[in-house]
């Protein structure tokens, strides 16, 4: 990954958008999941008060975070398990490769963490002799394409059956041609099953919660594929981001009921596994990671985005991320909940992302923790504006924008021309350069007569 | 590589002021029976239910379904299998087991999710490695919802637990419902005293 290099959301964007029968599924299955949230949600009464306490929970445990992570890895102490401390990616990813080189393991098997994703662990582990196994299902496709996972909760939503179908063949050996799901999906279930009980091997899991009352990780999966990770190998890795603490057992009680909810529509996953303490004769180890984390919670505007699931409702519910696809973003977090993130790891090489939204707000309202996400995404380009990260065509438009609002007289006089215009806009005007909001939209109907219009015709000005 | 202290004072250092904990309340509990809403929970994730009087008719189902020849690893006490559980057999050893028979310690009506720790499971990959799995449960020990089961104290002494609910499952294709993703392909709940 280079630095400098500067995401262009827009561009990828419309590499997307060329692939029309792409952009029509990922628009219509995620929009799918977010109706099926709204029937869940719909279905309990308390859901706002869940929501309220959810946010009030995650505010009080990152506000105190450093006393939960000290209970937290006592606790886990006492019940046999080995506690790290990873300041970044580069440090967790040592941990693993020493945990697994000194006991002379050479596979790792593992279900899916946003977390090992954001430290590109297997870009660490593989040169060293280490094969990775991904073993659920959407995140094996992402691993096998070289790809970061478009989304948080199905990684490869973007794909349709057919490129499952070739990836697969020129991978794991299937036929090319077909792409019925099941044969791909069994295919996947018999090529993987075989890595669980290899010799030589460890478990990974990544962690959706961690309770610090009783040092247990929680892990929800709907393939189980964690449970096997995790109880078949003699070793047990458990990559933690410090936000993901709460401090008790109860607690669970408010969240594992809004995360799948909230995520696929569905009351639970099939599984919600609680690993406390390791099985008799085998080890567990715990890595809890910063990797910006600590940065992030200092920073006033931001740290909020620290309460965050990684539900994905979100995603599913935005306008721009259904039809951008979440490789457009260019990181391990994609859709608002990404261009709220990513700038806080580099704030130059995602300044796009926080403009890849509508601030419809609908983010903010679908969320279960209350992660106050269109105001981040509108702060970020304050701050981005402020560094003069902005693109200096973004930046042109911007500043004509600001004249035009700015003055009532011009204001009306463009906006009472525009009807007109619209009709009679030439694409070139639509698709200039510096038309940015253009690319990818069709220009509305424009009303007959302007709200100004309207009113100084119907209503008299007040006395 | 960053100590404990170092690692924790970062973090203290950069925490916001600090925000009440809230009170978790006990909300109310939506209508109808347990058992019918375990079941209608159940059955929109993937899993079927069955009932019997006794374990030889659990037995009895079991070949039906699955053939006299399959099999079966049972980690219930009274129920035979083919192959013998101990809680030192192999977790590796399940890979070829087609029909696993466990008893959940209590169901949860809300989510149609029964629970089990080692002591239920034995060999804890019994639970993922064998191809279909039959979870007896008791109707009398069904709880009503998350909120009740997240404040029992059987997560303090558990090494392991976990809600399973239905088969393993994956959407990942094009949001398509497939059952047997890596875990079992057929979760079947049979109701006995």
């Amino acid at each position: 990954m280079t630095k400098t290099v500067r995401i262009d959301h827009a561009k990828a964007a419309g590499a997307f958008l060329q692939k029309a029968d792409h952009v029509a599924f990922h628009d219509k299955r995620l929009w799918d999941l977010r109706s099926k949230r709204d029937a869940q949600a719909h279905g309990i009464p308390e859901w706002e008060a869940l929501r309220n306490l959810a946010s009030g929970i995650k505010e009080h445990t990152l506000s105190n975070l450093a006393d939960y992570i000290a209970q937290f890895a006592d606790q886990a102490g006492k019940n046999g398990v080995v506690v790290h401390f990873a300041a970044d990616a580069e440090e967790h990813n040592a941990i693993v490769y020493k945990l697994m080189s000194e006991r002379g393991m050479t596979t790792l098997v593992k279900s899916k963490s946003m977390l090992t994703d954001e430290c590109y662990m297997r870009d660490y582990l593989e040169p060293r002799g280490i094969t990775v196994m991904e073993t659920d299902l959407g995140e094996r496709i992402q691993q096998l394409d070289h790809q970061d996972p478009s989304h948080m909760v199905v990684p490869a939503v973007h794909k349709l059956r057919a490129d499952v179908a070739e990836l697969f063949g020129k991978t794991i050996g299937t036929d090319p041609k077909n792409s019925d799901i099941h044969y791909l999906a069994e295919s996947q279930r018999m090529n993987t099953r075989p890595y669980f009980v290899r010799e030589k091997t460890a478990g990974m899991t990544g962690c959706n919660f961690a309770v610090a009352e009783t040092g247990t990780v929680v892990v929800c999966t709907n393939e189980g594929n964690a449970d096997l990770s995790a109880n078949v190998p003699p070793l047990h890795i458990a990559s933690i981001g410090i936000e993901k603490l709460i401090p008790t057992i109860a607690d669970l009680g408010v969240f594992v009921r809004m995360l799948s909810r909230s995520a696929l529509g569905s009351p639970i996953t099939q599984y919600t596994s609680h690993f406390r303490a390791p099985r008799p004769g085998t080890e567990m180890h715990f890595i809890l990671v910063d990797n910006g984390r600590s940065e992030r919670l200092a920073l006033e505007d931001f740290w909020y985005s620290l309460k965050c699931i990684r539900c994905g409702a979100c995603m599913n519910t935005c306008p721009v991320y259904r039809r951008s696809g979440g490789l457009s973003y260019g990181g391990t977090y994609s859709g608002p909940i990404g261009a709220i993130i990513n700038p806080t790891y580099d704030l130059k090489r995602y300044s796009s992302l926080p403009f890849a939204s509508t601030l419809n707000g609908s983010c903010t309202n679908v969320c279960p923790t209350k992660v106050n996400i269109h105001e981040q995404i509108y702060k970020w380009r304050a701050v981005i504006a402020e560094r003069h990260e902005v693109p200096f065509v973004k930046q042109e438009v911007l500043k004509m924008a600001g004249r035009l609002l700015a003055s009532p007289t011009l204001y009306r006089a463009t906006v009472a021309s525009l009807g007109g215009a619209l009709k009679r806009l030439p694409n070139f005007v639509l698709y200039n350069p510096l038309n940015i909001w253009g690319r990818g939209r069709d220009l509305p109907e424009a009303p007959a007569e302007t709200f100004h219009e309207w009113y100084k015709k119907n209503r008299k000005p007040a006395k | 590589m960053t100590t404990r202290d170092a690692f924790l004072a970062k973090i203290r250092a950069a925490q916001p002021a600090a925000r009440p904990r809230p009170e978790l309340p006990i909300f109310p509990s939506p209508e109808g029976d347990l058992q019918t809403r375990f079941i209608a929970a159940l059955t929109t994730m993937g899993g079927t239910t069955a009932h019997a009087h006794s374990l030889a008719e659990v037995k009895e189902m079991i070949a039906a379904r699955f053939g006299a020849d399959a099999v079966v690893a049972s980690a219930v006490p009274g129920l035979e299998g083919t192959r013998v559980l101990t809680p030192d057999t192999a977790p590796a050893s399940l890979q070829d087991v087609d029909v696993g028979v466990v008893r959940g310690r209590f169901g949860v009506a809300e989510t149609g999710s029964a629970w089990f720790s080692e002591d239920e499971y034995v060999v804890n990959s019994i639970g993922y490695l064998v191809q279909h799995l039959v979870v007896l449960l008791d109707p009398a020990q069904l709880v009503d919802g998350l909120q009740q089961v997240y404040r029992r104290p059987d997560f303090e002494s558990a090494r392991y637990a976990v809600l399973v609910t239905g088969p393993s499952a994956t959407a990942d294709i094009e949001g398509v419902l497939i059952r047997g993703a890596q875990g079992v392909r057929s979760l079947t709940v049979v109701w006995i005293q």
